[in-house]
């Protein structure tokens, strides 16, 4: 096995997206955009190997890479996946390649930029996962901010400065408070930023208290958990086919990754004492947010509060505790939902993508009776549908089954106030979809919408095929993170006082 | 004194650059305004040979000459390096901007080269005088640079203001200077370190003076409340000029204060930490939130900087070698920042048009990406946000006061950056978001150019690698501790 492994997953799509910004105008287009497919290929190839080669039977970290980085402030370039991380990178790899796709004509305005931005962040993205030193996290954590923020301002919509200035400053917000506490932990840990030694970190309860708020403020903003989610439906809605499918498939699930990471084992004691609190405020956010999302009449906006909603099982699942313990069900539940709702609402979005691009709205009500002028789209939509609403058979029924199973051993309220997601989000989705695909032909425009061309079909074919597949064999991606979530839960069972 | 025993080498790049200039300063009275090339390329060369001096001369430890009244360490050598190096920048990126605007002419170059003289003396003084005679030298000379463009109304009150202002500030330093002669009975700066160690100083009289020096030094640095004249000078001024105020300037403030209240007042230690810190809160909350509400881009980076100062100051305040270091590490990559962003606006400048309002910058990204990319790094670095070098800076900053336990100070600092990325984002807003409303093309000298692009981007190039730096720092400030 090569020994650079991760490094080559994080620096070849970044070095793809140079590649590709170097080709310069518009009128280069149609090379930057073969580059750029090149570019996400390669980036998906050379992370599938993490896949296969990943040792199941190992809970620790593996690929690792350690070369110093800083050492006058002892900061290294430390690099090493568990089973948790290791899917992430592969998802984001992949959805890489699907948004590059999605982009390809519909993208026309500084197409080198956008393939580029979205090549750069997800190599960022992929070293947030690799990283294993606090501050290498935290660069890479805060450089994606950059091309997210030019994404969504540049070839987003109407109100896109609003939405790109919100998104940025809202997680700015939370990152420096994290800043704080990475140094704090430096100090406290004899000077060093290595994240496996501020998990063995003795923290009396009181600072526990607040390193775990400023870790709370870093990642419920980036869940979102609700109530600091009101950035999300405007980014997304905001944002350009690509950018919610990233935004939703990958940057949220960063928020939750850091909650695994860095909250529940460097301080699991405070996790304890709040986990009331992020039960709480989950519920909130799998009821309240559920609602919301069934009166929206923007589509985008709907599926955005129904990303909220979903997120909100994943915390909900990783803050279960069942005593003193991380309940198993309810956290392998958490991250089968977090790689199912991956595949789940990048597929969501680009079905809004694509009419969008037809009839330039997303307003539930200019459409009415798609299916009679796009069946085949219509079929490959209804598949998302069923999974976003959780249908057996699909993945999105896994995961919310497991925190739901996992839900019950503590409490039977929590349980049945998580379940009725299952009502409310079979309720929105479905409902949408019966107005917009269903019915007469709405109107004239929609008269003219044809179907989906062989682009198209390509990219709903694979996530089509990943969203069955996992609903059938989750064991793929259960069996790869089993080890490193036991580690997890006997790790955070030790109180740390 | 006994001459045999001067030795004149620790001050070789000083007495090389004086040398030059004044040759300069003749020679250039025989060369016309179409010929002025040559002096440009001559002061150019001079830099070049001090710098070489610089290098040739430089011996790891501390060299005092001059009866003790100049002293040639590790620090004062790094510091002037870049000093050499950010002017020779400004020469080159102001050159197009000068002709343009009937300002390129020999006092240009031998004020600039004149300033860069006294900031020399003011980063090797180890005496209150030739620490005075320094700071007098460049102050005066910015002053004159000021007003270099006559009939121009804002460069003329800007200058104006900067005297008046300036010279207050420089009667309460001699004031504060005189009263910690009182107490100590000496203007050497170890000789008052150690007068003020033996206890035998008055410490009413010492304090006294104290709050009359800080009060000079935090205007000569822009720190809030003495900031007033910042914004003021930094929009009137030519860009050109703007730039010879806010970049090499900083550094020499920076060792300035060092000197005086690290290496002269360190027994004070405890009294003007306070003070820095009121001032540093002051410093980054009305620096940032009063940047909101500028649309005039050379007002807004004078906030800007007002709040940088802040940040510096926090360094300062830590009180210990890895805080000092990390100020200084600031400064240098602070100075490296305001060049590029400041050099961008004058890339954007043309005869008649000066590119200094928000406005000026809509839609860059569509008329020049190139400039526009650059932009984007020097506002990213301001912003903190990394891989860019600003961010360890800040970084550096927050983890010496941390260390030190000042754990709300840094929340608060890390608050203020916050809002102050909002409006380092407008910025790039204006250039990427908005539809494009000048369409003039931007033509620039191919040096410019190279020179430009090669310091934007080693703001990224440091970033990534920001080791080798941080190392020369702390060595150079490890050194210059040693001394006490």
């Amino acid at each position: 096995m090569f020994t650079n492994m991760l490094s080559l997953v994080v620096w070849t799509p970044i070095v793809a997206g140079l590649l590709v910004l170097a080709t310069g105008g518009d009128q280069r287009a149609p090379l930057a955009r073969w580059l750029a497919l090149a570019g996400a290929l390669a980036g998906f190839l050379v992370s599938l190997p993490l896949y296969t080669g990943f040792n199941d039977l190992n809970g620790g970290m593996q690929f690792e890479e350690m070369r110093p980085w800083i050492q006058a402030l002892n900061i290294n370039y430390h690099l090493g996946v568990d089973g948790i991380s290791m899917l992430f990178i592969v998802l984001n790899s992949f959805t890489t390649l699907m948004v590059v796709l999605a982009g390809w004509e519909v993208i026309q305005k500084r197409v080198a930029q956008y393939m580029a931005a979205f090549l750069i962040m997800s190599g960022l993205i992929n070293g947030s996962f690799a990283s294993l030193d606090a501050m290498l996290f935290y660069v890479f954590f805060e450089a994606m901010l950059i091309p997210m923020y030019l994404i969504i301002g540049v070839w987003g919509g109407p109100r896109r400065v609003y939405a790109s200035v919100k998104f940025f400053l809202y997680t700015l917000l939370g990152s420096l408070l994290m800043l704080v506490a990475f140094i704090y932990m430096y100090f406290k840990a004899g000077k060093t930023f290595e994240i496996l030694a501020f998990h063995d970190m003795k923290i009396a309860l009181s600072v526990q208290m607040l390193l775990f708020v400023a870790f709370f403020l870093s990642f419920a903003v980036k869940v979102p958990m609700w109530p600091v989610h009101t950035w999300l439906p405007d980014a997304h809605v905001e944002a350009p086919t690509g950018g919610s499918m990233v935004l939703a498939a990958i940057t949220l699930k960063l928020g939750a990754y850091g909650f695994l990471r860095f909250a529940l084992p460097i301080l699991p004691d405070a996790s304890r004492e709040l986990a009331w609190v992020m039960v709480a405020l989950s519920l909130v956010a799998v009821v309240y947010i559920g609602l919301v999302a069934l009166v929206q009449s923007d589509m985008k906006k709907l599926v955005a509060y129904s990303s909220i909603s979903h997120m909100g099982f994943v915390t909900l699942g990783m803050f279960m505790f069942l005593g003193t313990n991380m309940n198993q069900w309810a956290v392998e539940g958490a991250l089968v939902q977090m790689v199912s709702h991956g595949f789940v609402s990048a597929a969501m979005f680009f079905c809004i993508g694509v009419m969008y691009d037809r009839l330039h709205s997303r307003n539930i009500a200019d459409y009415g009776g798609v299916a009679n002028k796009m069946p085949i789209f219509a079929a490959f939509m209804m598949l998302f549908g069923m999974a976003n609403s959780g249908l057996p058979a699909t993945s999105g029924f896994v995961g919310e089954f497991m925190v739901i199973l996992g839900a019950v051993q503590v409490n039977f309220w929590y349980a049945a106030l998580a379940a009725t997601t299952l009502i409310f989000g079979a309720a929105y989705t479905l409902w949408m979809y019966k107005r917009v695909i269903f019915g007469d032909i709405g109107n004239s425009h929609v008269a003219e919408m044809k179907d989906v061309n062989k682009r198209e079909f390509l990219v709903l074919a694979i996530l089509a095929i990943t969203v069955l597949g996992m609903g059938l064999y989750p064991q793929a991606f259960v069996s790869k993170m089993h080890l490193s979530v036991n580690d997890l839960i006997a790790h955070v069972a030790q109180s740390k006082l | 004194m006994n001459w045999a025993d001067l030795n004149l080498v620790p001050a070789m790049p000083e007495i090389f650059l004086i040398s030059a200039l004044s040759a300069i300063l003749l020679l250039d009275l025989f060369i016309s305004d179409a010929r002025r090339s040559i002096t440009y390329g001559l002061s150019l060369l001079t830099l070049a040979g001090t710098a070489a001096l610089q290098v040739y001369t430089f011996e790891p430890y501390a060299q005092y000459t001059l009866s003790n009244m100049f002293v040639a360490d590790p620090l004062a050598s790094l510091v002037k390096l870049a000093m050499y190096g950010a002017t020779a920048m400004i020469l080159v990126y102001s050159r197009q901007y000068a002709a343009d605007r009937d300002m390129y002419k020999g006092e240009f170059f031998t004020l600039a080269l004149f300033a860069l003289f006294g900031m020399n003396v003011m980063v090797s003084a180890s005496h209150f005088l030739s620490l005075y005679m320094g700071l007098e030298l460049l102050s005066l000379s910015l002053y004159a640079l000021i007003a270099l463009q006559r009939d121009s109304v804002p460069a003329t009150e800007a200058a104006m203001k900067y005297f008046v202002l300036g010279a207050l500030a420089s009667g309460l330093l001699l004031y504060g200077m005189s009263m910690v002669y009182g107490a100590t009975g000496t203007l050497e700066i170890a000789a008052i370190a150690k007068a003020i160690h033996g206890g035998s100083a008055n410490q009413l009289l010492l304090v006294f003076g104290l709050v009359f020096l800080v009060a000079g030094l935090a205007f000569k640095l822009g720190a809030v409340p003495f900031h007033m004249w910042v914004p003021d000078v930094y929009q009137g001024s030519p860009t050109a000029i703007t730039l010879m105020i806010g970049a090499a300037p900083k550094l020499a403030a920076f060792v300035f204060i060092f000197r005086i209240l690290v290496q002269g007042l360190d027994g004070l230690t405890a009294d003007w930490q306070s003070m820095l810190a009121i001032m540093a809160v002051l410093s980054m909350a009305i620096g940032n939130i009063t940047a909101i509400a500028q649309t005039n881009l050379k007002r807004m980076l004078a906030y800007s900087t007002i709040s940088h100062m802040g940040f510096l100051m926090l360094g300062l305040l830590a009180g210990n070698e890895q805080g000092y270091s990390s100020a200084l590490f600031y400064a240098i990559t602070y100075v490296l920042t305001t060049l590029a962003s400041f050099g961008v606006i004058m890339a954007l400048s043309r005869a008649g048009f000066e590119c200094d309002k928000l406005e000026d910058l809509k839609g860059l990204n569509s008329r020049n990406s190139w400039y526009a990319a650059l932009m984007l790094l020097t506002m990213f670095s301001l912003a903190g946000i990394p891989p860019l070098v600003g961010f360890y800076a800040k970084f550096a900053v927050i983890k010496a006061i941390v260390d030190i336990g000042l754990v709300k100070l840094a929340v608060f600092a890390v608050a203020m950056s916050l809002i102050g990325a909002f409006y380092y984002l407008r910025v790039v807003k204006h250039m990427y978001f908005d539809e494009v409303q000048d369409t003039s093309p931007i033509v620039v000298r191919g040096d410019m150019q190279l020179v430009l692009s090669l310091n934007a981007l080693a703001l990224l190039v440091l970033g990534v690698v920001p080791e080798r730096l941080i190392e020369i720092c702390v060595e150079a400030m490890k050194q210059s501790l040693t001394v006490l």
